[in-house]
Protein backbone atom coordinates (compact mmCIF):
# COMPACT_ATOMS: atom_id res chain seq x y z
CA UNK A 1 0.00 0.00 0.00
CA UNK A 2 1.18 3.42 -0.55
CA UNK A 3 0.39 6.54 1.75
CA UNK A 4 0.41 10.15 0.73
CA UNK A 5 1.12 12.72 3.21
CA UNK A 6 0.50 15.93 2.91
CA UNK A 7 2.43 18.79 4.18
CA UNK A 8 2.13 22.69 4.88
CA UNK A 9 4.77 24.71 5.49
CA UNK A 10 4.08 26.89 8.06
CA UNK A 11 4.84 30.01 10.86
CA UNK A 12 6.78 27.55 13.52
CA UNK A 13 4.47 27.06 16.18
CA UNK A 14 6.90 28.87 18.87
CA UNK A 15 6.94 32.54 16.90
CA UNK A 16 5.03 35.30 18.29
CA UNK A 17 3.37 36.96 15.32
CA UNK A 18 2.85 40.46 14.25
CA UNK A 19 -0.21 42.12 12.26
CA UNK A 20 1.21 44.74 9.54
CA UNK A 21 0.14 48.03 10.76
CA UNK A 22 -1.58 48.43 7.23
CA UNK A 23 -3.98 45.20 7.71
CA UNK A 24 -2.55 43.56 4.67
CA UNK A 25 -1.56 40.47 7.00
CA UNK A 26 1.03 38.81 9.79
CA UNK A 27 4.83 39.83 9.24
CA UNK A 28 6.44 36.72 8.03
CA UNK A 29 9.44 37.91 6.43
CA UNK A 30 12.64 36.70 8.09
CA UNK A 31 10.50 34.44 10.46
CA UNK A 32 10.97 30.87 11.37
CA UNK A 33 8.96 28.41 9.64
CA UNK A 34 8.37 25.11 10.06
CA UNK A 35 5.74 21.97 8.93
CA UNK A 36 2.85 22.26 10.23
CA UNK A 37 2.53 20.08 13.49
CA UNK A 38 -0.13 18.13 12.87
CA UNK A 39 1.12 17.45 9.28
CA UNK A 40 4.80 16.02 10.79
CA UNK A 41 2.31 13.69 13.32
CA UNK A 42 0.87 12.23 10.31
CA UNK A 43 4.41 12.07 8.65
CA UNK A 44 5.45 10.09 11.75
CA UNK A 45 2.48 7.83 11.45
CA UNK A 46 3.00 6.94 7.63
CA UNK A 47 6.70 5.44 8.67
CA UNK A 48 5.08 4.27 11.58
CA UNK A 49 2.70 2.09 9.39
CA UNK A 50 5.57 1.28 6.66
CA UNK A 51 7.87 0.22 9.54
CA UNK A 52 5.28 -2.26 10.78
CA UNK A 53 5.22 -3.72 7.14
CA UNK A 54 1.29 -2.24 6.70
CA UNK A 55 2.71 0.18 3.36
CA UNK A 56 5.94 0.27 0.94
CA UNK A 57 5.68 3.59 0.39
CA UNK A 58 5.65 6.81 2.18
CA UNK A 59 5.02 10.14 -0.50
CA UNK A 60 5.26 13.92 1.05
CA UNK A 61 3.80 16.38 -1.09
CA UNK A 62 3.41 19.96 -0.29
CA UNK A 63 1.67 22.87 -2.13
CA UNK A 64 3.24 26.10 -2.49
CA UNK A 65 6.14 28.17 -2.99
CA UNK A 66 9.98 27.29 -4.13
CA UNK A 67 10.80 27.59 -0.06
CA UNK A 68 8.36 24.13 0.74
CA UNK A 69 11.13 21.84 -0.06
CA UNK A 70 12.68 22.45 2.95
CA UNK A 71 9.97 20.86 4.90
CA UNK A 72 9.82 18.20 2.13
CA UNK A 73 13.51 17.68 3.06
CA UNK A 74 12.80 16.99 6.64
CA UNK A 75 9.99 14.98 6.13
CA UNK A 76 12.15 12.46 3.56
CA UNK A 77 15.17 13.00 6.50
CA UNK A 78 12.43 11.19 9.17
CA UNK A 79 11.79 8.15 6.86
CA UNK A 80 9.52 9.57 3.99
CA UNK A 81 10.55 7.74 0.63
CA UNK A 82 9.74 10.71 -2.36
CA UNK A 83 8.40 13.91 -2.21
CA UNK A 84 6.17 15.92 -4.35
CA UNK A 85 6.18 19.77 -4.48
CA UNK A 86 3.48 21.32 -6.52
CA UNK A 87 4.57 24.94 -6.44
CA UNK A 88 1.70 27.76 -6.52
CA UNK A 89 2.72 30.98 -5.23
CA UNK A 90 -0.60 32.63 -4.19
CA UNK A 91 -2.42 31.79 -1.25
CA UNK A 92 -3.34 27.91 -0.73
CA UNK A 93 -6.77 27.73 0.53
CA UNK A 94 -8.33 24.83 1.30
CA UNK A 95 -10.19 23.98 -1.34
CA UNK A 96 -7.74 24.58 -3.71
CA UNK A 97 -5.43 22.80 -1.99
CA UNK A 98 -8.04 19.55 -1.57
CA UNK A 99 -8.60 19.63 -5.59
CA UNK A 100 -4.62 19.33 -6.01
CA UNK A 101 -4.69 16.62 -3.36
CA UNK A 102 -7.65 15.11 -5.52
CA UNK A 103 -5.72 15.24 -8.85
CA UNK A 104 -2.56 13.66 -7.25
CA UNK A 105 -4.34 11.09 -5.90
CA UNK A 106 -5.32 9.96 -9.11
CA UNK A 107 -2.60 10.09 -10.50
CA UNK A 108 -0.36 8.50 -7.81
CA UNK A 109 -3.42 5.78 -6.17
CA UNK A 110 -2.69 5.91 -2.91
CA UNK A 111 -4.68 3.76 -0.12
CA UNK A 112 -4.31 5.99 2.56
CA UNK A 113 -3.76 9.84 2.96
CA UNK A 114 -2.91 11.45 6.51
CA UNK A 115 -3.35 15.06 7.09
CA UNK A 116 -3.00 17.28 9.91
CA UNK A 117 -6.29 17.75 11.14
CA UNK A 118 -6.07 21.48 11.40
CA UNK A 119 -3.36 24.64 9.57
CA UNK A 120 -1.69 26.93 12.83
CA UNK A 121 -2.23 29.37 10.23
CA UNK A 122 -5.17 29.50 9.14
CA UNK A 123 -6.80 27.50 11.79
CA UNK A 124 -9.16 26.44 9.08
CA UNK A 125 -9.44 22.46 9.69
CA UNK A 126 -10.91 21.69 6.28
CA UNK A 127 -8.59 20.63 3.81
CA UNK A 128 -9.15 16.53 4.46
CA UNK A 129 -12.79 16.46 5.02
CA UNK A 130 -12.63 18.80 1.92
CA UNK A 131 -10.15 16.16 0.21
CA UNK A 132 -12.55 13.38 1.33
CA UNK A 133 -16.10 14.56 -0.01
CA UNK A 134 -14.23 15.05 -3.73
CA UNK A 135 -12.66 11.59 -3.74
CA UNK A 136 -15.89 10.20 -2.61
CA UNK A 137 -13.85 8.50 0.57
CA UNK A 138 -14.77 7.79 3.66
CA UNK A 139 -13.01 10.31 6.24
CA UNK A 140 -11.64 9.76 9.89
CA UNK A 141 -10.99 13.27 11.59
CA UNK A 142 -8.59 13.79 14.45
CA UNK A 143 -6.85 10.46 14.90
CA UNK A 144 -5.31 9.55 18.13
CA UNK A 145 -5.35 5.85 17.03
CA UNK A 146 -5.02 4.57 14.01
CA UNK A 147 -4.83 0.15 13.74
CA UNK A 148 -4.40 -1.25 10.23
CA UNK A 149 -7.25 -3.99 10.46
CA UNK A 150 -6.48 -5.82 7.46
CA UNK A 151 -9.21 -7.25 4.74
CA UNK A 152 -8.99 -3.47 3.22
CA UNK A 153 -9.88 -2.07 6.56
CA UNK A 154 -8.87 0.74 9.03
CA UNK A 155 -10.10 1.68 12.44
CA UNK A 156 -9.61 4.95 13.93
CA UNK A 157 -10.03 6.06 17.58
CA UNK A 158 -10.93 10.14 17.34
CA UNK A 159 -11.21 13.08 19.62
CA UNK A 160 -14.47 14.25 19.68
CA UNK A 161 -16.05 17.23 22.07
CA UNK A 162 -17.78 14.41 23.80
CA UNK A 163 -14.70 11.96 24.79
CA UNK A 164 -13.24 9.12 21.97
CA UNK A 165 -15.52 7.67 19.23
CA UNK A 166 -13.90 5.20 17.36
CA UNK A 167 -14.69 4.07 13.34
CA UNK A 168 -14.26 1.28 11.04
CA UNK A 169 -13.50 3.01 7.41
CA UNK A 170 -12.93 1.04 4.23
CA UNK A 171 -9.54 1.74 2.42
CA UNK A 172 -8.81 3.79 0.66
CA UNK A 173 -9.85 6.51 2.98
CA UNK A 174 -8.19 10.24 4.71
CA UNK A 175 -7.62 10.27 8.25
CA UNK A 176 -6.83 13.35 9.75
CA UNK A 177 -4.37 13.71 12.71
CA UNK A 178 -4.24 15.02 16.13
CA UNK A 179 -1.88 15.93 19.39
CA UNK A 180 -1.81 12.53 20.67
CA UNK A 181 -1.83 10.26 17.95
CA UNK A 182 2.01 9.96 18.53
CA UNK A 183 5.14 12.00 19.49
CA UNK A 184 7.33 12.46 15.90
CA UNK A 185 11.33 11.31 16.29
CA UNK A 186 14.06 13.46 16.30
CA UNK A 187 16.26 14.13 13.07
CA UNK A 188 19.82 12.95 12.95
CA UNK A 189 22.31 14.17 10.73
CA UNK A 190 22.68 11.35 8.91
CA UNK A 191 19.33 10.79 8.25
CA UNK A 192 19.04 14.86 6.65
CA UNK A 193 22.06 13.70 4.44
CA UNK A 194 20.65 10.87 3.12
CA UNK A 195 17.44 12.71 2.51
CA UNK A 196 19.39 14.70 -0.03
CA UNK A 197 19.35 12.20 -2.31
CA UNK A 198 15.87 10.95 -2.37
CA UNK A 199 13.56 12.11 -5.18
CA UNK A 200 12.22 15.21 -4.85
CA UNK A 201 9.94 15.83 -7.96
CA UNK A 202 8.25 19.23 -9.06
CA UNK A 203 5.67 20.51 -10.85
CA UNK A 204 3.27 23.58 -11.49
CA UNK A 205 -0.50 23.98 -9.59
CA UNK A 206 -1.54 24.99 -13.22
CA UNK A 207 -0.65 21.56 -14.67
CA UNK A 208 -2.95 19.78 -12.47
CA UNK A 209 -6.33 19.62 -13.49
CA UNK A 210 -8.19 21.55 -11.40
CA UNK A 211 -11.81 22.98 -12.04
CA UNK A 212 -12.85 26.51 -11.04
CA UNK A 213 -12.63 27.11 -7.27
CA UNK A 214 -14.05 29.93 -5.30
CA UNK A 215 -11.45 31.68 -2.81
CA UNK A 216 -11.81 33.61 -0.10
CA UNK A 217 -11.69 36.78 0.63
CA UNK A 218 -9.59 38.30 3.49
CA UNK A 219 -10.51 42.05 3.43
CA UNK A 220 -8.11 43.12 6.49
CA UNK A 221 -6.21 42.07 9.27
CA UNK A 222 -6.12 43.41 12.35
CA UNK A 223 -4.57 42.69 15.96
CA UNK A 224 -6.90 41.16 18.39
CA UNK A 225 -8.46 43.67 21.31
CA UNK A 226 -5.33 43.06 23.77
CA UNK A 227 -7.12 42.38 27.61
CA UNK A 228 -7.23 45.31 29.96
CA UNK A 229 -4.28 45.31 32.21
CA UNK A 230 -5.11 43.05 35.09
CA UNK A 231 -4.28 43.41 39.11
CA UNK A 232 -1.82 40.95 41.29
CA UNK A 233 -3.15 39.55 44.66
CA UNK A 234 -1.03 38.78 47.78
CA UNK A 235 -3.15 36.13 49.44
CA UNK A 236 -5.73 33.74 48.99
CA UNK A 237 -7.83 35.97 51.48
CA UNK A 238 -7.06 39.27 48.61
CA UNK A 239 -8.25 37.05 45.74
CA UNK A 240 -11.64 36.28 47.29
CA UNK A 241 -11.93 39.89 47.80
CA UNK A 242 -11.05 40.54 44.29
CA UNK A 243 -13.52 37.70 42.88
CA UNK A 244 -16.11 39.33 44.99
CA UNK A 245 -15.70 42.42 43.79
CA UNK A 246 -16.04 41.50 40.61
CA UNK A 247 -19.09 40.02 41.17
CA UNK A 248 -17.77 36.18 39.96
CA UNK A 249 -18.53 34.91 43.41
CA UNK B 1 -33.21 37.77 0.44
CA UNK B 2 -31.07 35.30 2.34
CA UNK B 3 -32.29 31.67 3.11
CA UNK B 4 -30.55 30.49 6.42
CA UNK B 5 -30.14 26.47 7.12
CA UNK B 6 -28.45 25.79 10.62
CA UNK B 7 -27.68 22.02 11.26
CA UNK B 8 -28.33 21.11 14.93
CA UNK B 9 -26.08 19.69 17.23
CA UNK B 10 -27.87 17.19 19.80
CA UNK B 11 -26.58 13.86 21.69
CA UNK B 12 -29.53 12.02 20.18
CA UNK B 13 -32.01 14.15 23.39
CA UNK B 14 -31.11 16.97 24.02
CA UNK B 15 -29.89 19.44 21.93
CA UNK B 16 -26.46 20.67 22.34
CA UNK B 17 -26.45 24.49 23.62
CA UNK B 18 -23.92 25.42 20.86
CA UNK B 19 -26.54 25.11 18.84
CA UNK B 20 -28.78 28.03 20.45
CA UNK B 21 -25.34 30.07 20.11
CA UNK B 22 -25.25 29.13 16.52
CA UNK B 23 -28.22 30.80 15.88
CA UNK B 24 -28.13 33.69 17.38
CA UNK B 25 -25.27 34.06 15.31
CA UNK B 26 -27.71 33.19 12.06
CA UNK B 27 -30.23 35.75 13.00
CA UNK B 28 -27.90 38.75 12.94
CA UNK B 29 -26.93 37.72 9.32
CA UNK B 30 -29.88 39.51 7.19
CA UNK B 31 -32.15 36.98 5.97
CA UNK B 32 -36.07 36.19 4.43
CA UNK B 33 -36.26 32.58 6.43
CA UNK B 34 -34.24 30.58 9.02
CA UNK B 35 -34.47 27.17 9.54
CA UNK B 36 -32.64 24.45 11.74
CA UNK B 37 -32.33 20.88 10.57
CA UNK B 38 -31.94 18.05 13.14
CA UNK B 39 -30.66 14.42 11.73
CA UNK B 40 -31.20 11.52 14.20
CA UNK B 41 -33.67 9.14 15.75
CA UNK B 42 -35.40 11.13 18.26
CA UNK B 43 -38.19 13.66 17.61
CA UNK B 44 -36.54 15.44 21.26
CA UNK B 45 -34.00 17.88 19.58
CA UNK B 46 -35.93 19.09 16.88
CA UNK B 47 -39.30 19.87 19.44
CA UNK B 48 -36.41 21.50 21.79
CA UNK B 49 -35.04 23.34 18.49
CA UNK B 50 -38.70 24.79 17.12
CA UNK B 51 -38.91 26.92 20.41
CA UNK B 52 -35.68 29.12 20.38
CA UNK B 53 -37.39 31.92 18.94
CA UNK B 54 -36.75 33.74 15.66
CA UNK B 55 -36.51 29.52 14.01
CA UNK B 56 -38.90 29.66 11.18
CA UNK B 57 -39.21 25.76 10.44
CA UNK B 58 -37.63 22.59 12.00
CA UNK B 59 -36.66 20.15 9.27
CA UNK B 60 -36.22 16.89 10.63
CA UNK B 61 -34.62 13.81 9.44
CA UNK B 62 -34.73 10.43 10.91
CA UNK B 63 -31.26 8.27 10.62
CA UNK B 64 -30.47 5.46 12.77
CA UNK B 65 -28.64 6.75 15.94
CA UNK B 66 -25.37 4.77 14.43
CA UNK B 67 -25.34 7.13 11.27
CA UNK B 68 -26.31 10.13 12.94
CA UNK B 69 -23.76 11.03 13.88
CA UNK B 70 -21.00 10.19 11.12
CA UNK B 71 -20.07 12.89 8.48
CA UNK B 72 -19.97 10.82 5.69
CA UNK B 73 -23.95 10.14 6.33
CA UNK B 74 -24.93 13.32 6.80
CA UNK B 75 -22.97 14.98 3.96
CA UNK B 76 -25.42 14.29 1.09
CA UNK B 77 -28.58 15.11 2.95
CA UNK B 78 -26.83 18.72 3.94
CA UNK B 79 -25.83 18.94 0.16
CA UNK B 80 -29.57 17.89 -0.59
CA UNK B 81 -31.04 20.25 2.15
CA UNK B 82 -28.80 23.01 1.26
CA UNK B 83 -30.54 23.75 -2.22
CA UNK B 84 -32.98 25.55 -0.79
CA UNK B 85 -30.79 27.95 0.72
CA UNK B 86 -28.03 30.77 0.44
CA UNK B 87 -26.10 29.74 3.72
CA UNK B 88 -25.28 26.88 5.76
CA UNK B 89 -24.23 26.92 9.03
CA UNK B 90 -23.29 24.95 11.30
CA UNK B 91 -21.56 25.34 15.35
CA UNK B 92 -17.89 24.81 14.96
CA UNK B 93 -17.68 21.77 17.31
CA UNK B 94 -16.24 18.41 16.71
CA UNK B 95 -18.87 17.79 15.25
CA UNK B 96 -19.05 20.74 12.68
CA UNK B 97 -16.00 20.60 11.98
CA UNK B 98 -15.89 17.45 10.84
CA UNK B 99 -19.26 17.59 8.77
CA UNK B 100 -18.83 21.22 7.21
CA UNK B 101 -15.96 20.90 4.99
CA UNK B 102 -17.05 17.89 3.46
CA UNK B 103 -20.23 19.64 2.59
CA UNK B 104 -18.44 22.92 1.41
CA UNK B 105 -16.18 20.87 -1.10
CA UNK B 106 -19.43 18.97 -2.72
CA UNK B 107 -21.09 21.99 -3.09
CA UNK B 108 -17.39 24.03 -4.56
CA UNK B 109 -17.50 26.51 -1.88
CA UNK B 110 -14.78 28.01 -0.17
CA UNK B 111 -16.06 27.52 3.51
CA UNK B 112 -15.53 29.93 6.50
CA UNK B 113 -14.60 28.38 9.58
CA UNK B 114 -14.85 29.72 13.77
CA UNK B 115 -16.68 32.75 12.63
CA UNK B 116 -16.89 35.25 15.75
CA UNK B 117 -18.67 38.18 14.70
CA UNK B 118 -20.78 38.55 11.57
CA UNK B 119 -20.47 41.83 9.37
CA UNK B 120 -22.94 41.88 6.34
CA UNK B 121 -24.31 39.40 3.68
CA UNK B 122 -21.40 37.25 3.28
CA UNK B 123 -18.87 39.09 5.52
CA UNK B 124 -17.33 37.68 8.67
CA UNK B 125 -14.86 38.16 11.36
CA UNK B 126 -12.24 35.42 12.83
CA UNK B 127 -9.05 34.17 14.26
CA UNK B 128 -6.23 32.93 12.52
CA UNK B 129 -2.57 31.91 14.07
CA UNK B 130 -4.17 30.50 17.43
CA UNK B 131 -5.65 33.87 17.76
CA UNK B 132 -2.66 36.61 17.70
CA UNK B 133 -4.58 38.51 14.13
CA UNK B 134 -8.47 38.91 13.12
CA UNK B 135 -9.66 38.49 10.02
CA UNK B 136 -12.37 39.90 8.04
CA UNK B 137 -13.25 37.18 5.24
CA UNK B 138 -15.88 37.86 2.70
CA UNK B 139 -17.02 34.52 1.18
CA UNK B 140 -17.27 34.47 -2.69
CA UNK B 141 -20.39 34.09 -4.88
CA UNK B 142 -22.34 30.79 -4.10
CA UNK B 143 -23.94 29.07 -0.96
CA UNK B 144 -22.19 30.64 2.03
CA UNK B 145 -21.23 27.59 3.66
CA UNK B 146 -19.74 28.52 7.72
CA UNK B 147 -19.28 26.91 11.19
CA UNK B 148 -19.45 29.38 14.16
CA UNK B 149 -17.34 29.86 16.97
CA UNK B 150 -20.77 29.15 19.23
CA UNK B 151 -19.10 30.69 22.86
CA UNK B 152 -18.69 33.60 21.13
CA UNK B 153 -22.42 34.22 21.23
CA UNK B 154 -24.85 34.12 24.00
CA UNK B 155 -27.76 31.35 23.17
CA UNK B 156 -31.04 32.36 22.13
CA UNK B 157 -33.73 32.19 24.47
CA UNK B 158 -36.81 29.42 24.25
CA UNK B 159 -40.25 31.07 23.73
CA UNK B 160 -40.46 30.49 19.92
CA UNK B 161 -43.12 27.94 18.41
CA UNK B 162 -41.63 26.89 15.17
CA UNK B 163 -43.18 23.93 13.33
CA UNK B 164 -41.11 20.42 13.08
CA UNK B 165 -41.75 19.19 9.27
CA UNK B 166 -40.39 15.29 8.54
CA UNK B 167 -38.24 15.64 5.59
CA UNK B 168 -37.95 11.65 3.72
CA UNK B 169 -34.73 12.29 1.83
CA UNK B 170 -34.99 8.77 0.63
CA UNK B 171 -31.40 8.86 -0.12
CA UNK B 172 -28.89 5.53 -0.37
CA UNK B 173 -25.79 6.28 2.79
CA UNK B 174 -22.13 5.15 2.55
CA UNK B 175 -21.80 1.95 4.14
CA UNK B 176 -18.01 2.43 3.83
CA UNK B 177 -18.42 3.96 7.65
CA UNK B 178 -19.14 2.09 10.82
CA UNK B 179 -19.19 3.40 13.91
CA UNK B 180 -18.02 1.01 16.20
CA UNK B 181 -18.56 2.66 19.48
CA UNK B 182 -18.56 5.78 21.16
CA UNK B 183 -16.47 6.37 25.29
CA UNK B 184 -18.37 9.31 26.40
CA UNK B 185 -16.69 10.57 29.43
CA UNK B 186 -19.43 10.64 31.75
CA UNK B 187 -19.99 13.19 34.41
CA UNK B 188 -22.12 14.39 36.79
CA UNK B 189 -20.86 18.15 37.12
CA UNK B 190 -21.03 21.28 34.50
CA UNK B 191 -20.44 20.45 31.27
CA UNK B 192 -17.04 22.34 29.80
CA UNK B 193 -17.83 24.05 27.12
CA UNK B 194 -21.26 25.97 28.53
CA UNK B 195 -20.46 25.75 32.49
CA UNK B 196 -20.22 29.80 33.80
CA UNK B 197 -17.12 28.95 35.89
CA UNK B 198 -14.19 26.78 34.78
CA UNK B 199 -11.15 25.63 36.63
CA UNK B 200 -8.38 24.30 34.64
CA UNK B 201 -5.37 22.76 35.40
CA UNK B 202 -2.04 22.25 33.92
CA UNK B 203 1.31 20.51 33.98
CA UNK B 204 1.87 21.92 37.42
CA UNK B 205 -0.96 19.80 39.01
CA UNK B 206 1.87 17.42 39.09
CA UNK B 207 -0.63 14.22 38.43
CA UNK B 208 -4.91 12.50 39.27
CA UNK B 209 -4.60 13.15 42.87
CA UNK B 210 -3.59 16.97 42.39
CA UNK B 211 -6.77 17.06 39.70
CA UNK B 212 -8.78 15.41 42.79
CA UNK B 213 -7.96 18.59 44.74
CA UNK B 214 -9.36 20.91 41.64
CA UNK B 215 -12.35 18.31 40.93
CA UNK B 216 -13.53 19.16 44.90
CA UNK B 217 -12.74 23.02 44.74
CA UNK B 218 -14.91 22.58 41.52
CA UNK B 219 -17.58 21.25 43.22
CA UNK B 220 -17.74 23.87 45.93
CA UNK B 221 -18.16 26.24 42.95
CA UNK B 222 -20.19 24.48 40.98
CA UNK B 223 -17.43 24.90 38.44
CA UNK B 224 -16.12 22.63 35.09
CA UNK B 225 -12.98 21.50 35.20
CA UNK B 226 -10.70 21.62 31.90
CA UNK B 227 -6.82 21.24 31.32
CA UNK B 228 -4.01 21.92 29.26
CA UNK B 229 -2.32 19.96 26.45
CA UNK B 230 0.71 19.61 29.00
CA UNK B 231 -2.09 17.94 31.24
CA UNK B 232 -3.86 15.57 28.91
CA UNK B 233 -0.82 14.44 27.31
CA UNK B 234 0.90 13.14 31.19
CA UNK B 235 -2.56 11.17 30.93
CA UNK B 236 -3.71 13.55 34.15
CA UNK B 237 -7.10 13.90 32.72
CA UNK B 238 -8.84 12.89 29.17
CA UNK B 239 -8.59 14.42 26.05
CA UNK B 240 -12.03 16.28 26.39
CA UNK B 241 -11.01 18.74 29.06
CA UNK B 242 -8.44 20.21 27.10
CA UNK B 243 -8.87 23.85 26.11
CA UNK B 244 -7.28 25.69 23.29
CA UNK B 245 -6.66 26.92 19.76
CA UNK B 246 -7.12 23.09 18.42
CA UNK B 247 -9.52 21.90 21.19
CA UNK B 248 -12.33 23.59 23.24
CA UNK B 249 -12.93 27.12 22.74
CA UNK B 250 -14.60 28.40 26.27
CA UNK B 251 -16.20 31.64 27.46
CA UNK B 252 -16.82 31.18 31.31
CA UNK B 253 -17.59 34.32 33.34
CA UNK B 254 -15.29 32.52 35.46
CA UNK B 255 -11.76 30.84 34.66
CA UNK B 256 -9.03 30.22 37.01
CA UNK B 257 -6.15 28.68 35.50
CA UNK B 258 -3.87 26.80 38.10
CA UNK B 259 -0.54 25.56 37.34
CA UNK B 260 -0.76 26.89 33.33
CA UNK B 261 1.82 28.82 31.85
CA UNK B 262 0.01 30.11 29.22
CA UNK B 263 0.88 29.26 25.82
CA UNK B 264 -0.88 30.55 22.90
CA UNK B 265 -2.28 28.34 21.76
CA UNK B 266 -3.64 27.70 25.42
CA UNK B 267 -5.34 31.01 25.50
CA UNK B 268 -6.91 31.16 22.48
CA UNK B 269 -9.45 29.28 23.81
CA UNK B 270 -10.10 31.25 26.77
CA UNK B 271 -10.06 34.59 24.85
CA UNK B 272 -13.67 35.44 25.68
CA UNK B 273 -13.52 34.52 29.28
CA UNK B 274 -15.53 37.07 31.36
CA UNK B 275 -12.62 36.96 34.40
CA UNK B 276 -9.48 35.42 33.78
CA UNK B 277 -7.29 34.07 37.12
CA UNK B 278 -4.65 32.71 37.30
CA UNK B 279 -2.16 30.97 40.26
CA UNK B 280 1.24 30.49 39.25
CA UNK B 281 4.69 30.00 40.89
CA UNK B 282 6.20 31.64 38.30
CA UNK B 283 6.09 35.39 38.49
CA UNK B 284 6.83 35.69 34.99
CA UNK B 285 4.71 32.89 33.27
CA UNK B 286 3.23 34.85 30.30
CA UNK B 287 -0.59 33.88 31.66
CA UNK B 288 -0.40 36.70 34.21
CA UNK B 289 -0.11 39.11 30.91
CA UNK B 290 -4.06 38.21 30.42
CA UNK B 291 -5.15 37.37 33.85
CA UNK B 292 -7.24 40.00 35.40
CA UNK B 293 -6.55 38.98 38.48
CA UNK B 294 -3.01 37.11 39.29
CA UNK B 295 -1.86 35.21 42.36
CA UNK B 296 1.95 33.96 42.18
CA UNK B 297 1.42 31.31 44.86
CA UNK B 298 1.89 27.48 45.10
CA UNK B 299 -1.10 25.71 43.95
CA UNK B 300 -0.95 23.02 46.38
CA UNK B 301 -1.21 26.10 49.11
CA UNK B 302 -4.30 27.84 47.56
CA UNK B 303 -6.41 25.25 46.60
CA UNK B 304 -6.95 24.07 50.35
CA UNK B 305 -7.16 27.34 51.04
CA UNK B 306 -9.77 28.56 48.89
CA UNK B 307 -11.83 25.62 49.63
CA UNK B 308 -11.68 27.18 53.76
CA UNK B 309 -12.25 30.60 52.28
CA UNK B 310 -15.70 29.17 50.35
CA UNK B 311 -17.06 27.31 53.56
CA UNK B 312 -16.39 30.20 55.61
CA UNK B 313 -18.81 31.93 53.24
C1 LIG C 1 0.15 22.42 17.31
C2 LIG C 1 0.00 22.68 18.77
C3 LIG C 1 -1.26 22.80 19.28
C4 LIG C 1 -1.44 23.00 20.64
N1 LIG C 1 -2.71 23.12 21.11
C5 LIG C 1 -2.88 23.32 22.44
C6 LIG C 1 -4.19 23.46 22.99
O1 LIG C 1 -5.20 23.38 22.28
N2 LIG C 1 -4.30 23.67 24.31
C7 LIG C 1 -3.21 23.76 25.15
O2 LIG C 1 -3.39 23.96 26.38
N3 LIG C 1 -1.98 23.64 24.66
C8 LIG C 1 -1.79 23.41 23.33
N4 LIG C 1 -0.52 23.27 22.86
C9 LIG C 1 0.60 23.18 23.83
C10 LIG C 1 1.12 24.51 24.33
O3 LIG C 1 2.06 25.01 23.40
C11 LIG C 1 1.81 24.33 25.70
O4 LIG C 1 2.85 23.39 25.57
C12 LIG C 1 0.87 23.84 26.79
O5 LIG C 1 -0.29 24.65 26.82
C13 LIG C 1 1.57 23.92 28.12
O6 LIG C 1 0.75 23.41 29.15
P1 LIG C 1 0.98 23.88 30.66
O7 LIG C 1 0.85 25.35 30.76
O8 LIG C 1 0.12 23.04 31.52
O9 LIG C 1 2.48 23.40 30.95
P2 LIG C 1 3.78 24.26 31.18
O10 LIG C 1 4.02 25.20 30.08
O11 LIG C 1 4.85 23.28 31.52
O12 LIG C 1 3.46 25.14 32.45
C14 LIG C 1 3.31 24.65 33.75
C15 LIG C 1 3.17 25.85 34.67
O13 LIG C 1 2.89 25.40 35.98
C16 LIG C 1 3.55 26.26 36.90
N5 LIG C 1 3.65 25.51 38.16
C17 LIG C 1 4.41 24.41 38.41
N6 LIG C 1 4.21 23.99 39.67
C18 LIG C 1 3.32 24.83 40.25
C19 LIG C 1 2.74 24.93 41.55
N7 LIG C 1 3.01 24.04 42.50
N8 LIG C 1 1.87 25.92 41.77
C20 LIG C 1 1.58 26.84 40.81
N9 LIG C 1 2.11 26.79 39.56
C21 LIG C 1 2.98 25.81 39.29
C22 LIG C 1 4.86 26.58 36.24
O14 LIG C 1 5.40 27.78 36.76
C23 LIG C 1 4.44 26.70 34.77
O15 LIG C 1 4.13 28.04 34.45
C24 LIG C 1 -0.32 23.08 21.50
C25 LIG C 1 0.96 22.99 20.96
C26 LIG C 1 1.13 22.77 19.61
C27 LIG C 1 2.49 22.66 19.07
Amino acid sequence: MKILVAVKRVVDYNVQLHVKSDGSGVETDGVKMSINPFDEIAVEEAIRIKEAGHADEVLVVSIGSDACQEQLRAALAMGADRALLVKCDRDVQPLLAAKALQALVGQERPQLVLMGKQAIDDDACQTPQMLAGLLDWPQATFASRIVIAGAGKVEVTREVDAGLETLSLDLPTVISTDLRLNEPRYIKIPQIMKAKSKPLQMLDLADLPITETPLLNIVTTSAPEPRPAGVRVGSVAELVDALKEKGVL
Amino acid sequence: MNRILLIAEHNGQNLDPATAKSLTCALQIPHQTLDIAVFGSSRAPAESAAKLVGVNRVLFVELPENQAGLAVCLCPLVVELSADYTHVLVPATSFGRDLLPRVAAKLNAAQVSDIVAVDGDRCFKRYVYAGNALITVQAPAGTVVASVRANAFKPTSAGGQAVVETVDLNLELPRHTRLLGLNRSVSERPDLQSASRVLAGGRGVGGKSGFDDLYRLADKLGAAVGASRAAVDAGFVPNDLQIGQTSKIIAPDLYIAFGISGAFQHLAGIKDAGVIVAVNTDPNAPIFEVADIGLVADLFEVIPQLEQALANK
